[in-house]
Parts: C-alpha cells; sequence; structure tokens
C-alpha cells in the first residue's frame, strides 16, 4: 500500500487540512473477522482495499491481547463449525465441533494470510471522523491509537464500516449501586475463573454470556446466584447426538411451517432438558426463537447440583447486599454484570445512518445506508447461528453493489431507488422477536441469507 | 452463487485421515502454491513420482492430496464426489497461501466441485474426465471388461496401454497401474450422472490440457472442457492419459508452470 507522507503531494483540501486522494480505493474500518472477510470479497471484486484497526493485530474480538476483547479464557463458540466458518474457507476437520477463542483467532490469522490481506492493514490505527465529500465520495480522519502523530484524511470512493458492536459494555443503571462495597465487573472485563475463586458471586443477565459465567462461578465460586429478568429456553449443544444447530437445520431443510418446528423443538427440549420449573427457575413466558438462542448444556446441571441459585430481576443495591424483585437479598462479594453491548458509531453523523433517538440504526438489510449508497455497514447482527457466514454473504453483496454503482451508476440508481431506499424495515426472523434492545440486529440466518441471495442474484442480472 | 447451503451446514462431511504429499523450493519466492488432485484409482503418489519435485523446483510449493479412499488417506466406502471435494478444499485451506488446484482426470471434476467452495488462485484440469455418458460410452467400447463391472458397483479396471503412451516401457507401465485403487462405487456412478457444478468462486482463469492421443478423453471433449472456460486446450500429442507418469512428464508440467508464470500466480 502506498500513501503519502509529503503535504506537498495533496491536491485536495478539507477546512484548510490537506486530503489524500486514494482514488478507487474502499475503506474499510476494523479488522476483526467482519472487516477481514470485507477486505477479501472487496478485493476479489477487483477493489483496491485501505483498512484502518486501531488494535495491532488482526481478529476483533476474538484475539484476547485487545483492550476491548470481550472473550474470556473459557470462552468457545456457540455455534458449531459448519454455521460459523467463512463459507469458502472452511475449519479444519480436526477441530473439535465448538472450538476454542484461541483457535478463532489462530483461523482468522490464518484467513488474512491465506488471501494475503494484512499489506492492506493500517494496523494501531483509528478512525476518528468519517464525513462525506464531493458527491458519493468519504473523507476518513484517522489517528494513531498510541495518541503520536498529527491526524490525517484520506479521501475514499466508498467505506464499509466493519467496527464490531460487542465491546461497548452495556451498564444498567440500579438504585444504590454507587453505596455498594462489592465489587461490580461488566463481563466485558471478566477474563479468568480464578477471579471468581472462593467468593460469593451474583451473575446478572440471561445471555449466553451470563450462562457461561455463572456456570464458571458454579464451579470455582463458594456460591452463586444467577439473576435473570425472565425464563428462557436452554438448548443443549448436542441433541439426538449431534451438534443441536446442525439437528435444527436439517429440520429447517424441511421448510416445515414454524409452528411446527416451534413444537418439534418444545417436545426436544422437554424430553432432554425438562420443565425447568422443578429447580425453581421461571418457565419462559414466550416461544422458542422468540428471544436470541440460549445454548449451554452445563447450566440446567450445575443448577441441578445446586452449584447455581436461580434468582429473578434485582431490586436495588444495598451497601453489602443486592435486594432482588421478589423482596428476597443476598450478600454477594463480585456481581458480574452480563448484561450486553451497545452499539457505537461516534466518527459518524448519527444522520448517515438513519439512528433514531436511542442509537438504533436503521439500515436495509442491517447493512446499507438508505441515505448513501457509498456507505455499508458489515456485522451488525445478531444470528441464531454463526456470524461469518452471514457477514461472508453481506460483504459479497456490497462488493458487488459497488461494482454495480461504479460501472452502471444509472442502473444501479434505478436498483437503489426501488430496492434499497424504499424498503421497508424488515425484521429477517422467522417467529415473532422481543422487540428490545437485545433484539435490535437479531436475524433468523434463513431468512436473512434467502433476503441476501436476492439481492445478490439481483445484482448480478442488473446489466450495465 | 447459492448462498443456502443446508446440506453443508445439516450434514457437513465426517473427518478422515488425509494423506497430503509435498516438495517445497529451498527458498520461498512467495510463488502461489499448488494443489494436485488425482482421477480415481490414483492417489497422491502419482505427481510424487515427478511432478511435485519438479514444480518444487521451478520455485512452486507443491502439494498432493489423495481423496478418501485413495493412497494413504482413510478407508471410505461410501464416499461421494461431495467428500472428494471436501478433502480438496481442506488440504487447499490448509496452504499458508490462496492455491492452484490441478486436477487430473476424474480429479478434475472433483476439482470442479472445489472451486465452487473455495476461492482457488487459478485452476489447471489436466486429460479431464467430466462425466457423462459419452464418456461412459467411449470407455466401453475401448475397454469393455474393465468398464463393465463398475456399472454394477464393480472395480473399473484400467489397462495400461490406455493410460500410457508407447514409450513407457511395458514393465514400468503394468508395475504403475498395479498401483491403482479404486473409487468408491457411488462415486463412479456420480461420475455418470451428476448435476453441473456451481460456478467457481472468484473467477479463477482456468487451463485445459491434455492429450490428443489419450484413449479415455477424446480430444472433443478436451476442447469441450476449455470453452466452457472460454479457452482452448493445450495439446501434448503422443502422450497417454496419465500425463504425469508417462515418458514426456516434463512437456505438460513446465507448460502448466510456464502458463502460472505468465498469469503472475
Ligand atoms: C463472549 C462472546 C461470545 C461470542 N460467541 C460467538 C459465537 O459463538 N459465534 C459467533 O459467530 N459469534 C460470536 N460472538 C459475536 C462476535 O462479536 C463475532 O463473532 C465477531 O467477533 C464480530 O466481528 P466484527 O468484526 O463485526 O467485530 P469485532 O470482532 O468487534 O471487530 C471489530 C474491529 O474493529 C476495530 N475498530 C473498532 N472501532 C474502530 C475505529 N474507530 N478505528 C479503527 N478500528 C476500529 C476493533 O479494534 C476490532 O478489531 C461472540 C461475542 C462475544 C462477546
Amino acid at each position: 500500500m502506498t500513501t503519502s507522507t509529503d503535504h506537498d503531494s495533496a491536491t485536495l483540501w478539507r477546512d484548510g487540512r490537506p486530503v489524500y486522494d486514494r482514488g478507487e480505493t474502499v475503506c474499510v474500518i476494523g479488522a476483526g473477522p467482519s472487516g477481514l472477510v470485507a477486505i477479501k470479497n472487496l478485493k476479489e471484486y477487483g477493489f483496491g482495499v485501505d483498512c484502518y484497526e486501531r488494535e495491532t493485530g488482526v481478529g476483533g474480538a476474538w484475539n484476547w491481547r485487545h483492550d476491548r476483547s470481550p472473550v474470556y479464557a473459557s470462552t468457545h463458540l456457540i455455534s458449531s463449525k459448519p454455521f460459523t466458518q467463512y463459507p469458502d474457507f472452511p475449519m479444519p476437520d480436526d477441530w473439535p465441533d465448538y472450538p476454542h477463542h484461541g483457535q478463532v483467532l489462530a483461523y482468522l490469522e490464518r484467513y488474512a494470510d491465506h488471501f494475503d490481506l494484512r499489506p492492506h492493514i493500517w494496523f494501531g490505527t483509528e478512525v476518528v471522523k468519517v464525513e462525506p465529500a464531493d458527491g458519493l465520495r468519504w473523507d476518513v480522519t484517522t489517528k494513531s491509537t498510541g495518541g503520536y502523530g498529527a491526524e490525517r484524511t484520506h479521501r475514499y470512493t466508498a467505506v464499509v464500516v466493519a467496527n464490531g458492536h460487542n465491546w461497548s459494555p452495556n451498564l444498567p443503571s440500579y438504585e444504590g449501586l454507587d453505596d455498594f462495597k462489592g465489587k461490580v465487573i461488566h463481563s466485558s472485563a471478566y477474563k479468568d475463573p480464578a477471579e471468581l475463586r472462593g467468593k460469593r458471586v451474583l451473575v446478572v443477565g440471561g445471555g449466553n454470556t451470563g450462562c457461561d459465567i455463572a456456570v464458571e462461578a458454579a464451579q470455582h465460586a463458594s456460591r452463586c446466584w444467577h439473576s435473570t429478568r425472565r425464563g428462557y429456553w436452554y438448548a443443549p449443544k448436542y441433541v439426538l447426538g449431534r451438534p443441536a444447530d446442525q439437528v435444527n437445520d436439517g429440520i429447517l431443510a424441511l421448510r416445515l411451517p414454524l409452528w411446527l418446528r416451534q413444537w418439534l423443538l418444545h417436545l426436544t427440549l422437554r424430553l432432554t432438558v425438562g420443565d425447568l420449573r422443578r429447580f425453581g427457575m421461571r418457565k419462559p413466558d414466550h416461544k422458542v426463537f422468540e428471544t436470541h438462542p440460549i445454548i449451554n448444556s452445563q447450566l440446567v446441571y450445575h443448577v441441578g447440583h445446586g452449584g447455581i441459585a436461580p434468582v429473578p430481576d434485582i431490586a436495588r443495591f444495598r451497601r453489602h447486599s443486592v435486594e432482588l424483585s421478589d423482596g428476597s437479598e443476598v450478600e454477594p462479594d463480585v456481581v458480574v454484570v452480563a448484561t450486553g453491548y451497545r452499539p457505537r458509531f461516534e466518527f459518524l453523523a448519527p444522520d448517515a445512518l438513519a439512528a433514531d433517538a436511542e442509537g438504533r440504526p436503521r439500515l436495509h438489510l442491517h447493512a446499507f445506508s438508505r441515505r448513501h449508497p457509498t456507505l455499508a455497514v458489515a456485522g451488525l447482527l445478531e444470528s441464531d447461528s454463526g456470524l461469518f457466514t452471514l457477514v461472508h454473504w453481506q460483504t459479497v453483496a456490497i462488493a458487488r453493489w459497488l461494482r454495480l454503482h461504479e460501472a452502471a451508476p444509472q442502473r444501479a440508481g434505478q436498483f437503489w431507488t426501488a430496492r434499497v431506499a424504499k424498503e421497508p424495515d424488515r425484521r429477517w426472523v422467522g417467529a415473532k422477536v422481543k422487540d428490545t434492545q437485545r433484539h435490535w440486529f437479531e436475524v433468523a440466518h434463513v431468512d436473512y441469507l434467502r433476503a441476501l441471495q436476492k439481492l445478490i442474484d439481483g445484482l448480478a442480472g442488473a446489466k450495465a | 452463487m447459492k448462498v443456502i447451503r443446508f446440506q453443508d451446514w445439516a450434514r457437513p462431511v465426517p473427518p478422515v485421515r488425509r494423506e497430503v504429499r509435498s516438495a517445497t523450493p529451498e527458498v520461498d519466492e512467495g510463488k502461489t502454491p499448488l494443489l494436485f488432485v488425482p482421477g480415481f484409482g490414483h492417489g497422491a503418489w502419482a505427481f510424487a513420482e515427478f511432478w511435485l519435485e519438479h514444480a518444487a523446483g521451478r520455485g512452486f510449493p507443491a502439494h498432493a492430496v489423495s481423496p478418501r479412499g485413495h493412497g494413504g488417506s482413510g478407508d471410505s466406502p461410501g464416499a461421494t464426489l461431495r467428500a472428494y471435494s471436501h478433502d480438496v478444499v481442506q488440504a487447499a485451506a490448509s496452504l499458508p497461501r490462496q492455491a492452484v488446484l490441478v486436477g487430473h482426470g476424474a480429479g478434475a471434476l472433483v476439482v470442479e466441485r472445489a472451486l465452487a467452495r473455495y476461492p482457488a488462485r487459478a485452476a489447471v484440469l489436466a486429460a479431464p474426465v467430466l462425466g457423462g455418458w459419452a464418456t461412459f460410452a467411449n470407455a466401453l467400447r475401448r475397454n469393455p471388461a474393465g468398464t463393465l463391472p463398475a456399472v454394477f458397483g464393480g472395480r473399473l479396471r484400467m489397462r495400461p496401454r490406455q493410460l500410457f503412451s508407447r514409450e513407457v516401457p511395458q514393465a514400468v507401465a503394468r508395475e504403475y497401474a498395479g498401483r491403482l485403487g479404486r473409487a468408491s462405487a457411488r462415486a463412479q456412478w456420480q461420475l455418470l450422472l451428476h448435476r453441473a457444478p456451481e460456478p467457481a468462486v472468484g473467477d479463477p482463469p482456468v487451463l485445459v490440457v491434455g492429450s490428443p492421443d489419450d484413449r479415455i478423453v477424446p480430444a472433443s471433449a478436451l476442447t469441450r472442457a476449455a470453452r466452457r472456460y472460454g479457452g482452448a486446450p493445450l495439446l501434448f500429442p503422443g502422450m497417454g492419459h496419465d500425463m504425469m507418469l508417462d515418458a514426456r512428464w516434463r512437456e505438460p508440467i513446465d507448460a502448466i508452470l510456464d502458463w502460472l508464470d505468465k498469469s503472475g500466480s
């Protein structure tokens, strides 16, 4: 990659500052799983690509050395291999069904080397501003993560944002939290079960992370309470001797109606996991597929052994205890809050992503800006399966779209008006998913991929 | 481009021990790795004889994989074409850089399928046996006794003279033919009756090489295969079907490497 280092070479200016023209190059923000696949597919479609990554390595969330990595020592995939890997770069046959986070990082590093992506990535460089420039292009301002050197601005033909949405902790506010004398940490800061050893631990949150940490606490802490707001469906990692998601897709392939699939799954769970009310857990107030799936074979086991005590929502914190919504009180030394993350796009004006007051972006297919044809977001999804496959096809669609946009602007314009700008918000979920912040980006992988298939095919048919 | 892949998701191909034989250049010149894929009955050994070392000598890291049930790979009686191409994609993805796939004989059909799953840098189809009834009729006419049992799930037997030119001494030809194993009955049937492969991902350049004197693949089949990829076949008269083991094995591999050098791979 070449860039100019000397101000004299700048031919463009913005607010009296030089702007270096990168011509037809596309800018990708972030070198996590989504950014890497974006670089690879844009390259495959013939684009020049510059990627900026604030950390010093690839892998994003899966690189535990990164400041903001949310993974903990024991994190394993919750989606099995065939769903997690990129469709054109399989994980090795001799890896387990659910690889460890270290293997996922090794996989991403090999992907970057195999497709020669590293020469495109500026490491240790953070994007601080992305602004529309003349017409359809973008001015991207970066600075070194270490803080040395001046900010620099480059002009790009398009921008693909792949900055991830699992790094900025979502911390609910609780009455009395400030006075609480115990230790409170967000799950993103939790790294190792040694932190829980011999302590009384309260884990908050019924998501996959909350359940994983509760299981660790059951094995290492002196006590563990697990506080959830509602009852959930806990699917084991294996059913009928095979990874549960593979069995589920075998059923999906039959194209049975949703109610029948829900009935089948309720039956399977009743026969395997059983009725959780006997453990004092709440009955789910919704059907399966209506909340993000929880995949955990061990939670119920440890509840059954008394290692985890299920408790309701937190009412308020006191100095030395926590009061729960049923009026009972527990006295934890450590509270781990596994209440998820919020998406953040500080370098972009909220208007560019049509974000609402709460900060929820409104994008076509959760990927295409409706305001700017040359701005897209990759990886802003929560799926009932692995993410990498979905982002692969997202970025194929983005690359194809940008190709068409460049080769046949008029045809692209028509396509845009008909298919992207006007298309109403769809949810791409089979069931009636809960409308909470947790589910802003929830998609059912098959419904979502069918929609992407249509888009990809439509873009191929769109002749110059 | 097929986005929904229930079969791959719900029924992944079961793993099996895989033989990969390699020859790598003394100094890494950054050239694209090659992955050779043998046809039915052959194993990685067929390339280890001459082509691997020769390619490595010209700076290309060279590897050959035996699909399951072939050569030194694990046994797999019910293997399908999908399982064979899975083995190829697994071997390709394990290489440090994006690879060129070189398929010989029915290995070319396996490579075509692998190309729909893995974005190869380029592909070479050498004496490709892409299946269908015409191939079958041709084989039946030339070697009825060796072909007919395959229809009933038996072994497909090639005569040494079908595979090699007269320049290969009789004893050597017989020795090679004696090393041949067999593809699974299912894969043999699939060779006759299979759906056209999905388009290759990443749109790689494809070269077809072969011999007009091949007694398994007629020249017309070579032309047809090359046309599918918008080119003409590169022909080596006087060679038998097993070009990598024939007396003049050096000519086709040099031509393939020249083509790769020229296309900047
Ligand atoms: C505990 C946990 C378990 C998970 N388990 C699974 C699972 O089993 N299967 C699955 O598919 N997914 C799982 N996920 C989801 C996970 O987030 C995704 O797999 C994936 O990491 C998302 O990739 P991404 O590239 O979109 O984001 P990230 O991995 O977050 O990468 C974003 C990258 O962008 C960089 N960046 C951000 N802002 C800037 C900026 N302004 N300038 C420059 N660089 C920037 C970051 O440094 C980072 O490297 C899990 C997540 C968590 C938290």
